[in-house]
Order: C-alpha cells, then structure tokens, then sequence
C-alpha cells in the first residue's frame, strides 16, 4: 500500500495549476480530497509521476451566488455541500446525494470536482448534477470553457476533461418551485451505491407538472430517465400514477453485473427506487 | 485508635472502564509496526497471482539492482533449510498432512501464497523492487469447490497425495458409548428434517494487519509479533528453525484484535526471520489490508448436511450431522480441528437420544482456513438453531415451544450429553423467560400476524436461538487424547514489590479483551491491595514467561483460575510474617478484607496489610523462623473439564420484500457467562460478538473467481459493517455460577458470534415463510432475499 514515487506540486492560482499540469505531461494527475486517487494510488492501479494539488487554490473553494445559478468551486468539500445555506436552498439536492458519500472522514476530505472528473458510475453526485442540468467549467491551457452535464460524462471514469485539464466549477441553475430527493440502496452504510435515483419534482396544482429522474450505476455514466420523466409530466400526483412511470426507469439503461448485484437486479432496483425518489421529491404519500 | 474500614469496594463485579485503553485508543503504544530499531532493513513479499502453478523460472537477481535493496530470495534458496509450517493438531492417524513452507519452492497452490522477499533499506523501495523478480508460471488445474474437488478425477491440490481428502473423522454416540444408534433410535421418527446450511467462507478482518520484526543480533534472537499467541509460537519456532528454544524471546506487544486470526505461525513471520537471519540485521514485515484478507488465514467454509429426526409432538429423536469442510490449500496451526470443535456442540442444549456426526476435510486451491472467533462452535449452533426453526415451521410449532419440549431443565444438571460432554450447569428456562420479555416476544408475534395480513411490503420475522458453548479450553487430558501437540494448563505469577504494589504475569495475551482490568480486579481483591496498584504484563516470553495465550475463551476461565490460585499462594506465605508482625500464632491469624488480623481482635482493629508483609520480607531484618524473604508465587492451572456458558438472543428483522434489504429491527441478547468480573467488559464481548455473527448473517463473505483469484480482497468489497449497520442490542444476563471455578465464570468472548448468526437468519427466513421459502445462503444479500421471494434461484 505504498504509491510508487512521485513528484508534487501545489499552486496557488487556476493558471499556475494548468501549467504545472502540461509541465508534467501525460503523466500529471490533479489530486483533490485524494479519496478516489491516492487509493488507486497505494494500490498500484496508476503510477502519475506527478501530482498538482489544487486543495491550495482560493478561486476553486466555495459557494457562490449568481442570479439564476449557483456556482459551486470544484475543491468544496461533500461536508461544505451539507452545511451551506445556498445548496440547502438552491439546490438541495447535492447535500441529499453528498450526505450519502461514504463515511463522516470521506465527506471531510472528498470534494465536489473530484467526484465529478472521477466519475464513477457509481458516485453520487454526478447523478445528481445530471439530475440538476449542471454545466461545468473547465480551465485548459487555450483558457476556459463550459461543458453541460449531458456532454460531461462520456464513459466509465471517463469525462470531456482532457489530461491537461482543470474542472474549475460546477454551475447549477435554481429551481424555484422544484423538491428533490435522492435515494441510494448500497450494501453497507459507507458503501458506494448498487442503484441510486436523484430526482426533481415540480408539482402543480395536485398534478406533476414536470420531474427529472437521473440514475446511479445503471451504465457506465449516470443516465437521465427518459421514459420516466415523459410519463410523469402532466400525470396526476399519485402513488399510482409515480408507480406506473417508475416501471420505465430501466429503459435503455445497461447495467453492470458483479459482485453486488446482477444486472437483472438493478433493473428491478431503478423501477422501486424511482418510485420511492418521485414519491419522496413531491412529498406524495 | 479507631480506624475506619479501608475495605475496598468489592472490585470483581464493577464496570470498572479499562485501564489500557487510553493507549489502545489513541494509538500512543507499541504495536509492532511503531517498533524501529537501530539498522532496521524492511521485507516486502512476492505474492503468487496464481491459485495452482508451477514455477518454472524465478530470478531475484534484478531486483537486487533495484534502490535500497539488500538482498532478495525465493523459496528455492532456502529450500533446504525455511522447514514446513506446522500443523499441531494430527486428528487421523492417516490425516493426510502436505508439507507448507514458507516460500513456495516448486509450485503455489493459492493466490497470495509467499513465492520471494525482498529487503531493502526503506519500505518503499522493497516494495517497488518486487516488480524486479521475474517470474514464470506453468498454470496448472485449479480446484475450487469441494463437492468437485472429492469428486472423481477432480483436479489434485496436491498431487503427489492423490486425493484432495485430507481425512474423515466419525463421532457415533453408540460406539462412544453416549447414547443409541442414529439409525435405531430415528426409525420411528414421524419427521426427518433434512438440510444442507452453507457456512460461507470469512475473513477474520482484525483491524491491526499482522506485523513481525527480528533482532537477530542479540544473544538471543527476538521476534515481535502481531501475534495472539507469544508463548506457543516460541516453541513452535524453536521446533521449525531449530534454534534453541533459550536463545529465542518472543515478544506480543500491544496486539490490535485477532479473532482467531492471530492464532497462527505465519509464513511471514518465519520468512522475516529467515531475511534478518541472512542479513544480520533487525527487519521488519508489515502486511498491507489487501494481503491481510488475501493471505492470513480464513475461517468457517463448510458444508452442513442435517439430518434431524422427531415425533410429531417435537420430541427429538436422532441427530446427524455430515460435514465438508473447506481446508484450503495446506493444513495450517489446527485447520483440521476446527470443524472437529463443533462435534461437541450440535446437539446444542437439548436432549437427543442418537448423535452421529462425520466429518471430511477437503484441500482446495485457497488460502488456508483455520480458528475464527468461536471455531467450530458458531457452524454447530447455527446448524442446530436453523434445524430447530426448520423444524418447528414443519410441525406448526412454536419454536420456544419446541426448544422448551427438548432442552435440559435446569434441574437436570450435571447433564452428560450425546455428544460425550458434562454440562456443569445452566438455566436455559431463566434467560429465555428473560429473553422474551426484554423482546416483546408475544406483541412481536401479533405484528408479524398483522403485516401478513395486510400482505405489508415490508415483512416482519422473528428469529430464535438458544445456545451454549464450551469455554475454558481446555483440559489437558482432553486434548492430548484428540491428537493435539500441547497442553491446555494457564499460569499467573504475582510479584509483591516492596512498597506494597503488585505485579502480575499472566500466560494469556490479551489483544484487545481488556485483561489488565479484569486480572487487576481479581487481584486487588484477593490480596486486598487497590486496583491501580496492579500492573498486569503479559505477551513478553522473558517476563510472562509461561503460558498458553488466549483462545478459546480460555483466558479468565483458566488463566484467571490460575491468578486466583497464585494470589492464594501469596496470602498464604504472607500470613506468618503477618502473624510474626502481630507477635501472635499463624493459626490465630485471619486474612479478610486486605487486612491480617489477630483472631477475635475487634474489626476495626488495624492490624497489617499486604503491604506491611511486603516491606517486611523486602528487608528481611527479622524473619520468622526460616521464612523464605519472599511473598511472590506462581501458580499453574489446568481445567478439570470445560465451562458451559448459555444464552437465548431473540432477532426481530423487517424485511423489504421489494428490494431484499433486511433491517435488524430489534435484538436481546440473554448470556449466562456465569460469575462477571467486568459487567463493562462482558457487554462489550457480546456487542462485538453480536455484531460479527450479523456480519456472517448479512454482509461478510470471501469470495473467489473461478480462476481462484479472490474478488473480495478490500474492504469496499469484503463490506463488514460498521455501527451505522448494525441495530442497538439489548443485552442482559442471567447468572449460573460455573460450580467448578474458584469465581464462577464461564467465559464470553465467542457467545456472542456463536449464538447471533442463527437468530438473524432464522428471523429472515421466519419473515418470508409465507412466501415459501425455507433458506437463504449466508450473507442473506439483499438480491439474495429479493431472489428467494421471487421463488426464484435461491443460492
Ligand atoms: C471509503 C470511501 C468511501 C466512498 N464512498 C463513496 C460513496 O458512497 N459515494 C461516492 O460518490 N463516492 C464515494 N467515495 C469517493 C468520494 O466521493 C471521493 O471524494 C470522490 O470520488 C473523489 O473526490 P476527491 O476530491 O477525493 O478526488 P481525488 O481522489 O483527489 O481525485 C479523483 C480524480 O479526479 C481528478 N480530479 C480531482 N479534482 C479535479 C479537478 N478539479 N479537475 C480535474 N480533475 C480532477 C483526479 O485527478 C482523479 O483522477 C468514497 C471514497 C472512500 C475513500
């Protein structure tokens, strides 16, 4: 469990970051919280020969106000997610899938970005700003860009950044009038999830006028529910009504099969799942 | 003078918190891996990536070039001399017994064996030169599952042995003259229960990974070791390496959990000081969390073919019990007694006219199995307890009701059961009437009615499970007469110091029981002395230097009968210097309450403490005639036979018959542990061991691939569960002094991993009888559950 060797930078501003990442080439890897790395690392699973550490990069902490969206830097932590004020109003959400990140050690540590530029299917918070319709901002040594969120997630821990790329933050719009929910089914307490569902209800006048239903571990990216989401729109709010559009929600989806869970159980998984996140997010009962 | 009554409090009894956990705690003590000394090199192993080959090519030479390296070898350098690990317990004559060394020489026979070392200046650079050694393997045929492997030309672990059995060993209680003939006695049997339950393999997943260091440039060569047993590993190794046994200390420092595990002499730690040896310096192996579960050695892994044989009103009639169990590739420190443990234990607590039990033990291309917590008697009773449940939903029956139709009443002990033990005592009516109050048993009942009823998604089930163990191992007699190599005796020693405090050696090693409170209480009260004037030292063999360690359950029960014993020693020696002290006869001399005093002498008189003895003998100006100056006494003991601690635990679960998941809803644990020194201690004991048989039930298995590559080799997949997982227990007692021992105890450490696992798979499958299901292979997963509701593929 030692990492082989490794060289090790941390700047101080975005611009610094990038060029300590092309100085270092293919091999150059930006470390965050280290929570998915530095375990890859002591496995010997990858040998980066050098590491930016951008935890010392003010631009990339925090929670910022926007008018219509809230910027969240790449570095603020699953903790920081939990306890500020503009997530729980804005975009509560991200908290309710961050709170369900591993263990109270692993919120402390892991951050935002990190999660997202790993993009493990089986993480949280990409399903959740699938869910959310976030863009990302990404900084590069031609400057910066934006990618939306169903252009981000390409394959399995494999995202639009490229190498020589640093995520800069994640832009979520507000959804006034909009409840959420998300609903992780794992293993054990601090594990990753089997199935997960992030969903977002906006309810209107005892019907449901629109809903986005994103999925966990259903293919080797996080998916939008499609089917899911056509057949809520204009339904009536009723567990009934939840019930029989939850049955679409492993439609065109491409499960693994391993260790956890056969493919065959996680279809079944998305249908209960979906209805219980839907039935959560409008407070349906 | 009046004085007032120094008495201390009775310690033996108080939840005293333990003194050594401050440093356990915070880490601010000696385990091994902190040790560093002067020159100290660090080993890093080459591991085989292959669970059968030959090797056909090895070559450490490279990774001598690499940074830092000292020196590198494989098993071929030191074919002639690393000698074999031993098996101490030959159970068959015809025991087929492979030989195990250290480093594979010729062929690896499981993923994670032991191939080549490297040692280097630094861990880092050990590690990074082992991709230096270059290896080639011929593949060879892998086997895997034990009905394949005893099957016709199945594939040979060992080939040169010609079968993958290692042995079979038959109970019959006719023949052993303990009861009838299985086949007699069941011929009129109304029911015939037959089962096969699954005992998964585990991984005993202690949290401190196992580390060695060797000095070998003192005198005497020293190894500190993560190791639960210090002092029979100095005998081992004298016997393996064939260094003298004097020139050879052995050092347990603090020792970070075991389970079992550590109850082993471990290729790694001969192959550490094989390296030190060679290189003339101290070295140090520490394993990584992904060797841990790859390599050191796994428990459980049976299988259990039931046969229980009753009249329709649940009289019991006949037993049989066909074992396979699992051995792994080689035959570890007592990897074929471990299921041989549980013979005793079948029957469990009720009365059965006709036992047999066979048991084949199978090698397999995997890592080793051997001790886990409980070893052997938690596969028992979880076979016993999901029969008794398996039987009572087949006759209709309460399964209190049934237990109670066919248990020992309490009047009945000592009872000699069918399986050739005596039970000394019990009251299995007390802890169960206990049991099912502190439960709700009867509301609990009517709940599960309800949600049947109303066909509730989420489904309630109630799980039984009334045990009992053996605990105390163990009489010497007894285990020489199975085939094992040593004794079951413990000492203690106690050493009076001149100003009145105390030292005592225990032979047992505590790694993480909590045995320098417990030993400090005992003390404190028999010699009448405070408890923070104890120290306890123990795992050192140049101080502790005679003992048996601890397993079994066997520490306070025969170790601290020992302590007992050696402090009655001390009274006794202290009593005529006190008398001479009090200028009266040793025979009108009392010892209570601390204090010696003048027979008939008012109670508050003062009269002399220990520590006035102690002061006395240390100057030694005016002894009584001839006294020896010397208090201190060691006192050796050796179990008359084993103690018998019981216990109902009461499992309620709810089960999402939508997604599978089982939630521990409610659990009671009810133990007779006999006699508490440590009321804190003992719930501590139960807690773990609750959680840990949960952990079988629900979460833990060690899983391979087809290829014999195991996939659960981290903690993300081998999933134990943390508290978030597990519910809040409940857990009281009842108390049946052990009639035998000088303090009534029993022993706790394995009761609660013995009785948990059964009354949480009862429960389950309790939940979903109405859905026709009758099993669910360990852990109970939730796809597992979900699939048994589906009536669908139940494995
Ligand atoms: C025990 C444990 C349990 C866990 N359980 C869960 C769980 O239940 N659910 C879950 O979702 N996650 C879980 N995680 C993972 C956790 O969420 C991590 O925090 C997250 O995956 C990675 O974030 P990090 O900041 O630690 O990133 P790091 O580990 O530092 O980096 C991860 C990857 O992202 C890249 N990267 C990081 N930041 C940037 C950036 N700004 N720009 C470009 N690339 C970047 C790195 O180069 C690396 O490839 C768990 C982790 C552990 C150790």
């Amino acid at each position: 469990m030692i990492p082989a060797a490794f060289d090790y930078a941390k700047p101080s501003t975005v611009d610094e970051a990038v060029r300590a990442l092309a100085e270092g080439g293919e091999d150059a890897k930006v470390l965050a919280g280290g929570q998915s790395l530095i375990p890859v690392l002591r496995l010997r699973l990858a040998a980066p020969t050098v590491l930016v550490d951008v935890g010392g990069v003010g631009e990339l902490r925090g929670v910022r106000d926007d008018g219509d969206a809230l910027v969240i830097g790449a570095t603020t932590r699953h903790a920081d997610l939990l306890r500020d004020p503009l997530v729980a109003r804005h975009a509560p959400l991200l908290a309710q899938a961050a709170a369900q990140v591993g263990d109270r050690q692993v919120r402390h540590l892991g951050t935002l970005g990190g999660s997202l530029s790993h993009a493990d299917p089986a993480g949280d918070l990409p399903g959740a700003a699938v869910a959310l319709d976030a863009s990302f901002e990404i900084a590069g040594p031609g400057g910066r860009r934006t990618v939306s969120a169903a252009d981000f997630f390409v394959d399995f821990l494999t995202t639009a950044l490229a190498p020589d790329e640093i995520l800069v933050s994640v832009r979520v719009p507000k959804r006034p009038g909009w409840t959420t929910h998300y609903e992780k089914f794992n293993r054990v307490a601090q594990a990753w999830a089997i199935v997960g569902v992030a969903a977002a209800v906006r309810r209107e006048n005892g019907s449901i006028a629109e809903a986005r239903v994103a999925l966990t571990n259903m293919g080797s990216t996080p998916l939008r529910a499609g089917a899911v989401e056509q057949s809520l729109a204009g339904s009536a709010a009723t567990v009934d009504a939840v019930a029989s559009a939850a049955g679409h929600a492993a439609e065109g989806a491409d499960p693994p099969s391993d260790a956890f869970a056969s493919a065959d159980y996680r279809r079944h998984l998305a249908t209960v799942l979906t209805r219980r996140a839907v039935l959560a997010a409008g407070g349906i009962a | 003078m009046t004085v007032v009554d120094e008495r201390p409090a009775a310690e033996v009894g108080a939840p005293r918190k333990r003194k050594e956990d401050a440093r356990l705690i915070t880490g601010r003590t000696m385990w091994t891996d902190n040790l560093t000394l002067p020159g100290m090199l660090h080993l890093a192993i080459l591991r085989s990536p292959m669970a059968h080959a030959r090797i056909t090519r090895i070559d450490t030479a490279p990774a001598l070039a690499a940074p830092g390296v000292v020196a590198a070898f494989s098993g071929r350098d030191v074919a002639e001399t690393q000698g074999s690990l031993p098996c101490a317990w030959v159970v068959t004559d015809d025991m087929v017994h492979p030989d195990h060394p250290p480093l594979a020489v010729d062929e690896v026979r499981h993923v994670g064996e032991p191939v080549a070392v490297v040692v280097a200046r630094d861990a880092a650079s050990a590690v990074d030169a082992l991709g230096a050694i270059d290896v080639e393997y011929e593949p060879l045929p892998v086997v895997l599952e034990m009905d394949e492997a005893l099957g016709e030309g199945a594939a040979l672990v060992h080939s040169d042995k010609g079968t993958n059995k290692s042995y079979t060993w038959i109970y019959d209680s006719a023949e052993a003259g303990h009861g009838q003939a299985y086949d007699a006695a069941t011929a009129e049997a109304e029911v015939v229960l037959r089962k096969r339950y699954v005992q998964q393999r585990l991984i005993p997943a202690f949290m401190e990974p196992r580390s060695v260091v060797v000095d070998p440039t003192a005198d005497q060569v020293t190894i500190w070791s993560s190791t639960q047993i210090p002092h029979v590993l100095r005998v081992l190794i004298a016997l393996v390496t064939g260094l003298p046994e004097h020139k050879i200390r052995v050092i347990a420092p603090d020792v970070g959990g075991g389970f079992g595990g550590k109850l082993q002499m471990t290729a790694e730690e001969l192959i550490t000081m094989m390296a030190a040896r060679r290189v003339g310096k101290p070295a140090k192996y520490t394993e990584t969390r992904s060797e841990s579960l790859l390599a050191a050695h796994h428990g459980r892994d049976m299988y259990q073919d039931v046969e229980l044989a009753a009249r329709r009103d649940g009289t019991l009639l006949g037993l049989r019990v066909r074992l396979t169990a699992n051995m792994g590739a080689y035959l570890a420190l007592l990897t074929p007694s471990v299921p041989l443990l549980g013979r005793y234990m079948y029957n469990g607590i009720y009365k059965l006219p006709a036992y047999r039990f066979e048991c084949t033990g199978v090698f397999t291309n995997t890592t080793p199995t051997d001790a886990y917590r409980g070893a052997g008697r938690p596969e028992a009773t979880y076979a016993i307890e999901r029969a008794m449940d398996d039987l009572a939903a087949e006759l209709g029956m309460d399964p209190i009701e049934l237990r109670r139709r066919n248990w020992i009443g309490h009047g009945e002990f000592p009872f000699h059961t069918v399986a050739g033990l005596t039970y000394d005592s019990g009251d299995y009516e007390a802890a169960t009437d206990k049991a099912m109050s502190l439960f709700g048993y009867d509301e609990l009942r009517r709940e599960q009615a309800a949600r049947r009823e109303s066909r509730d998604p989420v489904q309630l089930g109630i799980g039984v499970s009334t045990y009992t163990e053996m605990c105390g191992l163990a009489p010497s007699r007894w285990l020489g007469s199975l085939g094992y190599a040593a004794g079951g005796w413990e000492s203690a020693s106690v050493r009076m110091l001149p100003t009145g405090k105390v030292e005592v050696l225990t032979g047992t090693s505590p790694h993480g029981q909590g045995h320098e409170t417990a030993w400090s209480q005992i003390a404190a009260d028999q010699l009448g002395v405070a408890f923070e004037d104890v120290e306890v030292l123990h795992g050192d063999t140049r101080t502790a230097h005679k003992g048996l360690d601890t397993y079994g359950s066997r520490s306070l029960a025969v170790g601290g009968f020992a302590l007992v014993n050696a402090c009655q020693k001390v009274v006794d020696k202290a009593k005529p210097i006190a008398a001479h002290l009090l200028e009266c006869d040793v025979a009108d001399v009392e010892f209570s309450a601390g204090r010696f005093r003048v027979r008939g002498a008012p109670a508050d008189a003062e009269g002399k403490t220990m520590a006035d003895c102690a002061l006395a003998v240390f100057a030694a100006h005016d002894m009584p005639g001839g006294a020896e100056p010397t208090l201190d006494a060691e006192a050796v003991y050796d179990p008359t036979d084993f103690s018998f601690p019981h216990g109902t635990h009461l499992c309620a679960t709810e089960v999402d018959t939508e997604t599978g998941r089982v939630t521990v809803r409610s659990y009671v644990a009810v133990d007779d542990v006999g006699k508490v020194v440590n009321p804190l201690i003992v719930e501590g004991q139960v807690h773990g061991g609750v959680a840990q048989g949960i952990a079988q039930a629900l979460f833990e298995e060690a899983v391979y691939d087809a290829d014999g590559n195991l996939l659960t080799g981290t903690f993300v997949d081998y999933t134990p569960p943390s508290s978030a997982d597990l519910p809040d227990i409940v857990s009281d007692r009842t108390e049946t002094p052990a009639p035998d021992h000088p303090l009534g105890i029993k022993g706790v450490g394995e009761a609660g991993t013995i009785a948990s696992t059964p009354a949480v798979v009862n429960a389950i499958v309790d939940a979903l009888r109405p859905y026709g299901v009758d099993d669910i292979r360990m852990p109970c997963t939730p796809e597992r559950v979900w699939r048994a509701v589906q009536g669908g593929d139940r494995s």
